[in-house]
């Protein structure tokens, strides 16, 4: 079980960085859509 | 790809949770081929395993980046933005991917070599290119006008997508501390390690698939966010502008 801690950080790593990129991917959209909302609102009024 | 309202707008629709869901039972299903399936080899031991995500996180990085460098040149031919949307989110999408290989290869360094890392051929054109790609993205945060920033950051991409080719065949040209290629022309990789790699490799891909579309989509909705901002500023415009302008175009 030698080097068990680096395989288990490499591993945690890989999938910290894609939650992190997914996340903000998708912080993005929700944020675009909530102006586009607002807009269409404001162009209907 | 498309929607009524918008035609560039990918639908959200509920494929796009299932996808999420699919490529997430499939990098668990490569993650656990790649911890308890393939065989341990032999002089590394456990630690060999990080070869597992670092080769297919960078083979998918190179695609990712080759779609980015092919959208630039699409771009600057015809003046599509979609091409623009493409190589940015390619580009984009493609950093986290060599994020990993640069971290996972200096975990498994460390145990192997004994270093971290080394200013060797292969390390250094992987950093590089990892910087240049950062620059893209920062370069276009500094040019407002939508066109002037396509046409200059593709020129760039273009330049920078030199690196990619430079970086694969640097073990090659140069003499590296980086192992040599372990498949194809004589490579000695165990079937069994090649199937996980593969499986690995399909899981990687498609994970750069999903985030890919998502990217995209976000370029989507800038445009589209753009376009109804423009409108609402036009419509809010002083009304004597509009009453000076006659039915035929005179003024009142």
């Amino acid at each position: 079980m030698k080097n068990l801690n680096s395989l288990m950080a490499a591993y945690l790593a890989v999938w910290a960085i894609f939650f992190v990129y997914h996340f903000t991917v998708a912080r993005r959209v929700a944020r675009l859509q909530d102006e586009i909302a607002r807009l269409k609102q404001l162009l209907k009024q | 790809m498309a929607t009524a309202a918008n035609p560039t707008l990918p639908p959200k629709t509920g494929a796009q949770a299932a996808a999420t869901i699919a490529v997430g039972l499939l990098l668990a299903v490569a993650g656990y081929a790649a911890l308890f399936v393939a065989p341990t080899e032999a002089t590394m031991g456990l630690i060999q395993r990080i070869f597992y995500f670092h080769v297919p996180f960078g083979w998918s990085a190179f695609v990712s980046f080759a779609i980015s460098f092919v959208s630039s040149i699409a771009y600057l031919r015809t003046r599509a933005p979609k091409w623009d949307w493409l190589a940015v989110s390619s580009a984009e999408v493609g950093v986290p991917f060599v994020t990993v290989m640069l971290v996972t290869g200096p975990i498994w360094a460390h145990p192997v070599w004994g270093i971290w890392w080394t200013w060797d051929a292969r390390l250094t054109s992987t950093f590089v290119l990892w910087v240049l790609y950062v620059c893209y993205l920062l370069l276009r945060t500094l040019i407002e006008e939508p066109e002037r920033r396509a046409v200059v950051s593709a020129v760039f991409n273009i330049f920078a997508g030199f690196d990619i080719p430079l970086v694969y065949f640097s073990i090659w040209f140069f003499r590296t501390q980086h192992p040599q290629p372990v498949i194809g022309a004589g490579g000695s990789l165990d079937p069994r390690m090649l199937d996980v790699l593969l499986l690995c490799w399909g899981a990687t891909l498609a994970l750069l698939a999903l985030l890919l579309r998502q990217r995209y989509r976000v370029e989507a909705l800038r445009w589209e966010f753009e376009r109804l901002r423009l409108e609402s500023e036009n419509r809010a415009a002083p009304p004597q502008t509009l009453a000076a302008v006659g039915p035929k175009g005179r003024s009142a």
